[in-house]
C-alpha cells in the first residue's frame, strides 16, 4: 500500500536502551509486501502521526521489526506503545542495500547509534550465507555502554571481527572509547574487494567513508544510508531532497561516489 | 476531404475561425459535455482562474502590467480575452489542489483500526486559456506526479481527461522570459484546442486548431468560418511578435551546470539580503509541487484523517530532522528553491522546472528575480563583469 497504510498490532516489545525500543509488528488483517535490508516503513501512530522508519530485522512471518528511537512527537508515541497497542504502516519504501554486490567479497559494517538497526538484517543476510562472503566486520559506536543497540548479539558478528566503542564509558566497560573511525585500523579486510555498508549520523558516515578511501575502498563499494524529512514516501512531497537524490526513491541508501559531493556541502 | 469550414493546419488537426460568439458556443458546448470550465476571470485587482458559468466572464479588454513585485491591471481598449499574462495561480490549484484529504481512520472500542482509503471523485475540467508555459508546466506536473513509480490518484483524478484549451502568447509581461525556456510564446503539442487571439482591422477573432480528435469534434460543433490567410497570417506574426518582446531572459548557458557548479557563489549571501522566506514564489510557481501532511483527529479522539497540503522550502519545518532542521539559513533555502528548480529537477524529473512565466518575480514582495539571480551567478562563476 503506497498512501493508505494498513492495520498492524504491536505483539512485542523490547527495550533496548534508555530511549530505544524494538517493536514487532502482526498484520492485523492483510499483510504488507515483503522488505528488503534498509528498506523503511512509514508507521502511523494513531492521531499523532508518521515517521519513516527502516526495518530492523526481517521475519518471514509478515510481521515488521522496527527499533525506534524516542525523539520526536512520533517517535516518542511508538516508543510507548506495548503489546496490543495498534499502528498502521504503508511500505516498503527505497532502495535497501545491495548484498548482491558485496558477494565473494569482504563485507565491512560500520554503524553509529541506531544506525546499527537498518544494518541487522544486512547482518543476518550474511550470516544466513556466510561462505557466499569474504571476511565479516562490525564497527558499532554508541554514546555510552548503555545506549548501544543488540549488545547480545555483537558476538555472533564475530567472522572475524566484531567490536563495539563507545565516546563515554561507564564503570566495567570492556570495550573500545573513541569514535567508530577508530576501529578500522583493527579490522581485517582487504581494502580493493571490500564492500562497505555504513549508517550513522552523518559527520560519522564522511568520516568513515574518507577513512575507507583513504585506505583503498572504492567510493562506489561504500553503501551510505541517509535520512532526510520524510512525509510520503512515494516522490511526491518534495522534503527528502538531497540535491538531486529524492532519498525516498533514490536512497536511503546510495553509493559515497554520488554522496559525497552532496555531503560536503552545508544545509544542501 | 473536410468541409468548407475547415482546412488542415500544419499539425494535422482542423482549423477554423471562430468570433466571440464562437468562443461562447465553446464554454456552452463543453459544459453540455459535461464539463467544468475554468478560466481567466477578473477578482479582486488580479485576473484569476475561477469556474466560469460562460464566456461573458472572460476578462474582456483587461490587461496587466508586471513587474518585479508589482501586478497591476489595466484597461485595454482593443476588447481582447487573453492580451494579459500569467495571474497569481496557475492550473496547479486545480489539478494538485492546495488540500486534500488521503485516508481516515476509526478506532474502534478495542482499539483497532480501520483505515479508509479516499477514493478521490473525478472531475472532468475543461481549462480554457492555458498559456504554453503553462501548458508545459502541467506537462512537467505529469511527470513528477503521474511519471514516477507510484502515480498520485488525487492528480489522476482530476488530470485524466482534462480537455486543454490553449492561447498562444501575443502579449508577453515584463517578467516573461518563455523563449528562455523554449516553452513559449506558441503552442505546438499537449493541447486538444489551440486559440490564437486575432484583434485588428478584420475584427476580433480567435484562430482556432485541434491538436486531438476531442478538440476536433468540439470544433465541429461551433458556429465558425474557414480560416483565412489574413488571420492566419495575423495570428502568426503576432506569436513572433510576442517571442520578441520577452521583458527577461535567462543567461544563454546550461543552466543545470550553472545550478551545480555554484553552489558555494558569493551571489547566494545577496540575495539573502532581499528574500524574506515566505515562500511566495513556491505558491505561485506553476510547478512548485511540496506537500506535507497533517494527522489530525475529532474531539472523540476515535476519528482520524491524514491531510495533504501545500508546503514550502522556504519553511524551516521542512527540512527537519530530529536535531534540526538541515537548511536553517535564509541561504540555504533561497538556494534549495533555485538549484532545484533550474538544475535538480533533471536529475529528478527529466525536466527543468522553470517554464518562464514570470509569477515569481511578480509575486515576490521585494522584486527578487531569478532570470537577475541566473545572471549573477553566471558573471560569479565566469569571472565577468559583463553586463547581462
Amino acid at each position: 500500500m503506497t498512501l493508505t497504510p494498513l492495520p498492524y498490532r504491536v505483539v512485542d516489545r523490547r527495550e533496548e536502551t534508555r530511549d530505544t525500543a524494538t517493536l514487532t509488528l502482526a498484520p492485523s488483517g492483510e499483510p504488507l509486501a515483503p522488505f528488503a535490508p534498509g528498506q523503511f516503513a512509514m508507521v502511523y501512530a494513531f492521531g499523532v502521526g508518521e515517521i519513516p522508519v527502516s526495518v530492523s530485522r526481517i521475519l518471514d512471518s509478515g510481521r515488521l521489526v522496527h527499533t525506534v528511537r524516542a525523539v520526536g512527537a512520533v517517535s516518542r508515541a511508538l516508543h510507548g506503545l506495548g503489546p496490543g497497542a495498534h499502528v498502521a504502516v504503508r511500505g516498503p519504501f527505497g532502495r535497501g542495500w545491495d548484498t548482491t554486490a558485496a558477494r565473494g567479497r569482504d563485507v565491512l559494517v560500520v554503524a553509529g547509534g541506531i544506525g546499527l538497526a537498518p544494518l541487522r538484517p544486512l547482518l543476518d543476510t550474511v550470516l544466513a550465507e556466510p561462505e557466499a562472503y569474504g571476511r565479516l566486520n562490525v564497527l558499532a559506536g554508541a554514546r555510552s555502554p548503555d545506549d548501544l543497540l543488540y549488545g547480545d548479539e555483537i558476538p555472533s558478528w564475530r567472522r572475524p571481527f566484531a567490536q563495539a566503542t563507545v565516546d563515554r564509558p561507564s564503570a566495567g566497560w570492556k570495550g573500545r572509547v573513541g569514535i567508530v573511525t577508530g576501529l578500522i585500523g583493527e579490522a581485517r579486510f582487504r581494502p580493493p574487494d571490500t564492500t562497505a555498508f555504513v549508517c550513522g549520523p552523518e559527520v560519522m558516515i564522511r568520516a568513515t567513508a574518507r577513512t575507507l578511501m583513504h585506505q583503498g575502498v572504492d567510493a562506489a563499494r561504500i553503501q551510505v544510508s541517509l535520512e532526510r524529512n520524510m512525509r510520503c514516501a512515494t516522490g511526491h512531497c518534495g522534503h527528502c531532497q538531497l540535491g538531486p537524490l529524492l532519498l525516498c526513491r533514490d536512497g536511503p541508501v546510495v553509493g559515497y561516489d554520488r554522496a559525497e559531493s552532496l555531503l560536503t556541502v552545508r544545509e544542501l | 476531404m473536410t468541409s468548407p469550414a475547415e482546412s488542415r493546419p500544419r499539425d494535422g488537426g482542423i482549423e477554423a475561425v471562430l468570433d466571440r460568439s464562437g468562443l461562447a458556443a465553446l464554454v456552452t458546448a463543453l459544459q453540455h459535455r459535461g464539463r467544468t470550465v475554468i478560466g481567466p476571470t477578473v477578482r479582486d485587482g488580479a485576473i484569476v482562474l475561477d469556474e466560469l458559468d460562460s464566456a461573458t466572464a472572460l476578462p474582456y479588454g483587461w490587461g496587466v502590467e508586471l513587474e518585479a513585485g508589482t501586478y497591476r491591471l489595466v484597461r485595454r481598449d482593443d476588447g481582447a480575452a487573453f492580451s494579459h499574462s500569467a495571474g497569481p495561480q496557475s492550473w496547479k490549484s486545480f489539478l494538485h489542489p492546495e488540500r486534500v484529504r488521503q485516508w481516515s481512520a476509526d478506532r474502534g472500542p478495542g482499539g483497532g483500526l480501520t483505515v479508509r482509503e479516499e477514493r478521490p471523485q473525478a472531475v472532468s475540467y475543461a481549462f480554457l486559456g492555458v498559456r504554453p508555459c503553462d501548458l508545459r508546466a502541467i506537462r512537467i506536473l505529469d511527470l513528477v506526479m503521474a511519471g514516477g513509480r507510484y502515480p498520485d490518484p488525487a492528480y489522476l483524478s482530476r488530470r485524466t481527461g482534462a480537455f486543454l484549451i490553449a492561447v498562444e502568447c501575443t502579449e508577453p509581461g515584463a517578467t516573461c522570459f518563455c523563449v528562455s525556456m523554449g516553452t513559449g510564446p506558441a503552442a505546438d503539442a499537449g493541447y486538444d484546442l489551440a486559440l490564437t487571439e486575432v484583434v485588428d482591422d478584420d475584427g476580433h477573432r480567435f484562430l482556432c486548431r485541434s491538436g486531438t480528435e476531442e478538440g476536433a469534434d468540439v470544433l465541429a460543433e461551433l458556429p465558425r468560418r474557414a480560416a483565412d490567410d489574413a488571420t492566419r497570417t495575423a495570428a502568426v506574426l503576432g506569436v513572433r511578435a510576442a517571442a520578441d518582446r520577452m521583458g527577461r531572459s535567462m543567461p544563454p548557458v546550461d543552466l543545470r551546470t550553472l545550478m551545480r557548479d555554484t553552489l558555494e557563489a558569493e551571489r547566494w549571501d545577496d540575495v539573502t539580503a532581499r528574500c524574506l522566506s515566505c515562500g511566495n514564489c513556491t505558491m505561485v510557481c506553476p510547478t512548485c509541487f511540496c506537500t506535507t501532511t497533517e494527522d489530525v483527529t475529532d474531539l472523540t479522539g476515535d476519528h482520524a484523517e491524514r491531510w495533504r497540503r501545500w508546503d514550502s522550502c522556504y519553511d524551516l519545518d521542512f527540512s527537519l530532522l530530529h536535531g534540526g532542521p538541515v537548511r536553517s539559513s535564509p541561504r540555504s533555502r533561497y538556494r534549495q528553491w533555485l538549484t532545484h528548480k533550474l538544475g535538480t529537477w533533471h536529475d529528478q524529473f527529466d525536466s527543468s522546472g522553470c517554464v518562464g512565466c514570470g509569477r515569481c518575480i511578480v509575486w515576490c514582495p521585494t522584486g527578487i528575480d531569478l532570470t537577475e539571480e541566473a545572471h549573477a551567478l553566471h558573471r560569479e562563476a565566469s569571472g565577468s563583469q559583463d553586463a547581462p
